[in-house]
């Protein structure tokens, strides 16, 4: 029998025998059909990618004003797109590792200041043009220069010059940053012919496929790009179609139009997933959604208040209701299990009596208002009316104002004393720390100015011991979730699913369809 | 027929007057929404620096009234400029989602405004008989569904369901005219299930009224059958309301789909134009209005005109 299982798996995974077929065929050998289901995965990956027909991704998070200058990339479908075309010197491995792409290696002095990037030889650009250290170089610059626009030019503020000297780019920064590798993996920075200073939006790069046809908003078409160094991607032809409407978008899936999505809304993901053709990918991420508050203001600035709050979050309530179980507990940080240096700490739960007494002891009066709308993460103002309930329950008054979508990034989040917003994560503590929770970082959403947490996450920059370095991420986080504005009740799940015309999905770092790289990895089966 | 031409050139002279001021109105309409484009554009990865750069780079120091007059000059110059955000040309890419729009809504015209006056006429035909009454009851009642409901209801049953029809609309140049067809099957049909209702009632309602006329009772009296009397002496002489709310149909067909644009994932002008006003991009956002206004105008206009030339009465005013 277990011959016959194997015969038919072959067949099935070499698209000669249909999936009703084989189900079929092991069915009357006894076998279950979601024993069948995973049997037949196994044999599609085992059986290796398959070359040749075309992929179409439905792809939510794109708008039809999005640019393909990569400087200017805000959202997951022109990310994706940079990625098709583009390669960057270095990316994440599925791991979360780094993974060599234009840079063959990296070394750096001790001081972990000055940074050897090697350029991998024998490449050439789309045009034609074969790849140097100056495009490398280039691209740096046009994307930390002074009248940059570019949405990196946050993580490039450290670099003081870059140089090059002959295939090598030597990148010189002014404080140490034992991370820069992976601050390199930033999907805006694509190598382009030198830099892209001439074209920006030319989509010409060293990537995996050729733009073919561009039309923002709407659909990108691409073809296998025939000179790319390493014969990445598997399909011919990869079509993108972007499709915001979370109904229409499963509805592609499940009529065939599409192959893979994003974003399966968690209410619906078992509803997806029990379609036989379907397979729901849920993956834990850094991906988490927040309640911020301006430490600096009143009545935040209050220790016993921001307690108050703390403990009367129901993160479990969250996870289930808000996330359909789709998500972990956040712990008030930004940091979680999928972080290379993580420590654990002890999860704070659910308290009415801790956070009425700290309520008390704050002697403050009145309730705290919240702002929160629709899209500061999907379910927000249900998530912050379900906070106002365990909050009630501690005595708390906790009033909840709904504000409108547009608008929401610009006037409230950052500007209001405290409101509903999420966060993607970055790859490593050093980026998230550093973007939201330093003194001096823009986008401090929490205004938490620390001199300690500073002095430690510069302290670890430096820090090549990874043991060491490993405590004083552990120290800042518990100085965060004890002193911080930061209420991080829930890390959301990337929810996902693809249809059994493709195979060759992994659960991959970074971010969301395999970190953005799923027509390129993925292949069609039949 | 000097008397239309002159009746044109005056509509046309006060649509233009009227568009003026449209524009006039979305520029400080968007102004006044919070934010920028440079804010937009940069989203939370945005930093002050960057901000200040992309501002300076899109002109945004400029004072408004001077971006407006700009604005206005290039487009008495036939030149519409490019989009703030992705520094694409307007000219080429709204022709395109214009192009998409006036398609589907030309072929929910093409099924639904004579299957409405068709409907209609029925209705008047078997008056207070049950094909009135189904034909009244089944349109009032989808005109009544929301029309994202509709979309969904049929993108599960016949999309996802029996398979007839695909779930998402996207069209693009290089499919056949069949192919495109194929595509905006289910989005035509909502669209006509959501006018139809409208113009069935005034279809009916307009000709019912004359059909108290004298005149009728005359045609009848001659031993016209039904149907003769109501598409020869009728129907003419109710056509002035029944163009009105064509007309109106036909715009609304134009300029207030984007519900069912989004919900089918159609490029048309409607999703462009959401697009482009969140995100703050002002010579998109005046395009796109500027063209809404004007189909809106024309066909009332249309409207105005053929009512005043179906009519002896208004054709010779006193």
């Amino acid at each position: 029998m277990k011959d016959q299982i194997e015969y038919y798996k072959m067949r099935a995974a070499l698209g000669k025998m249909s999936r009703r077929e084989f189900f079929g065929r092991v069915g009357a050998v006894g076998v279950t059909a979601a024993v069948a289901n995973t049997m037949l995965a196994d044999a599609v990956r085992a059986a290796g990618p398959q070359k040749g027909g075309t992929i179409k991704i439905g792809i939510s998070g794109g708008g039809s004003s999005d640019s393909l200058d990569p400087a200017l990339t805000s959202n997951s479908t022109a990310g994706m797109v940079t990625r098709m075309w583009g390669e960057t010197l270095v990316g994440l491995a599925p791991g979360g590792g780094l993974e060599f792409h234009l840079a063959e290696s990296v070394s750096s002095s001790p001081d972990a200041k000055t940074w050897t990037f090697k350029i991998r030889s024998g490449v050439s650009f789309s045009n034609g043009k074969p790849l140097t250290a100056e495009d490398a170089m280039a691209t740096l610059e046009r994307h930390s220069g002074e009248d940059t626009k570019s949405g990196a030019l946050g993580i490039m503020r450290g670099i003081k010059m870059v140089r090059t000297d002959g295939m090598d780019l030597i990148v010189e920064l002014e404080t140490a940053n034992a991370d820069l590798p992976f601050l390199l993996t930033d999907y805006h920075l694509m190598i382009q012919p030198n830099g892209g200073k001439d074209d920006p939006t030319a989509a010409i790069g060293t990537g995996p496929y050729l733009l073919k046809s561009a039309e923002p908003g709407v659909r990108f078409v691409f073809e296998k790009n025939p000179n790319n160094w390493r014969d990445e991607g598997h399909a011919s032809t990869v079509e993108m179609l972007v499709i915001n409407d979370d109904t229409a978008r499963m509805a592609a899936l499940q009529s065939g139009q599409v192959h893979a999505v994003n974003r399966v809304p968690p209410r619906t993901a078992d509803l997806v997933g029990r379609a036989p053709n379907i397979t729901v990918h849920s993956r834990s991420g850094p991906a988490h959604y927040v309640f911020v508050a301006h430490v600096d203001t009143d009545p935040f600035s209050n220790r016993d208040v921001m307690l108050a709050l703390k403990y009367g979050m129901n993160r479990q309530e969250m996870v289930d209701k808000i996330l359909f179980g789709y998500g972990s507990l956040g712990n008030d940080t930004p940091i979680n299990s999928s972080y290379p240096l993580f420590t654990e700490m002890p999860q704070r739960e659910y308290d009415p009596e801790k956070a009425a007494h700290h309520w008390k002891k704050s002697g403050h009066d009145g309730p705290v208002l919240l702002r929160t709308s629709d899209n500061s993460f999907p379910g927000a103002p249900d998530a912050a009316a379900l906070f106002q309930q365990s909050l009630a329950a501690a005595g708390v008054p906790l009033e909840v104002k709904r504000e409108p979508n547009d608008g929401y990034w610009s006037e409230v989040w950052n500007k209001q004393p405290f409101c509903t917003s999420y966060w993607g994560g970055r790859p490593v503590q050093d980026q998230m720390y550093s973007t939201a929770y330093l003194s001096t970082a823009d986008w401090n959403d929490t205004r938490f100015k620390n001199e300690q947490f500073d002095q430690l996450l510069v302290g670890a920059r430096a820090e090549l011991d990874q043991t060491k370095r490993k405590q004083m991420y552990a120290d800042m986080g518990t100085i965060l979730h004890n002193e911080g504005g930061l209420i991080c009740p829930m890390f959301n799940d990337l929810v996902e699913a693809t249809s059994d015309a493709v195979a060759g999905w992994e659960q991959s770092a970074g971010f969301e369809l395999m970190d953005l790289k799923a027509p390129i990895k993925l292949w069609v089966t039949a | 027929m000097n008397l239309a031409l002159k009746l044109v050139a005056q509509r046309l002279a006060l649509g233009i007057i009227l568009l003026l001021l449209v524009s006039v109105l979305i520029f400080t309409g968007t102004l006044i929404l919070p934010g920028d484009v440079a804010q937009s554009i940069l989203g939370q990865s945005a930093t002050p620096e960057a901000l200040a750069n992309l501002r300076e780079e899109l002109g945004l120091n400029e004072p408004a009234v001077a971006r407006y007059f700009d604005w206005l000059g290039g487009l008495l110059t036939g030149d519409l400029g490019t989009a703030l955000t992705n520094g694409q040309d307007i000219a080429s890419s709204l022709g395109t989602r214009l192009k998409n729009t006036l398609f589907l809504a030309f072929w929910a015209a093409m099924v639904s405004v004579p299957l409405a006056i068709f409907l209609g006429l029925v209705a008047v035909r078997f008056r207070d008989r049950w094909p009135d009454k189904l034909i009244s009851g089944l349109t009032l009642s989808t005109i009544s569904i929301p029309e994202f409901l509709i979309g969904y209801v049929l993108m599960y049953f016949v999309g996802v369901k029996l398979g007839w029809a695909p779930t998402v609309s996207t069209i693009y140049d290089s499919m056949t005219l069949v192919e495109k067809l194929n595509a905006i099957a289910l989005p035509v049909t909502v669209l006509t299930l959501v006018v139809l209702a409208h113009m069935m009632r005034m279809t009916r309602a307009a000709i019912l009224n004359v059909m108290q006329s004298p005149y009728i009772e005359t045609a009848e009296l001659k031993g016209l059958t039904m149907f003769i009397i109501i598409w020869r002496h009728a129907f003419p002489n109710s056509v002035a309301p029944i163009v009105n709310v064509v007309m109106l149909n036909l715009a609304y067909l134009v300029v207030g789909v984007v519900v069912v644009e989004v919900v089918f994932t159609y490029p048309g002008m409607g999703q462009y134009l959401v697009d482009h006003v969140s995100k703050r991009d002002l010579p998109v956002v005046q395009a796109c209005g500027l063209i809404f206004a004007a189909v809106y105008i024309g066909l009332n206009m249309i409207a105005d005109i053929v009512s005043i030339l179906s009519n002896p009465r208004l054709r010779h005013p006193k």
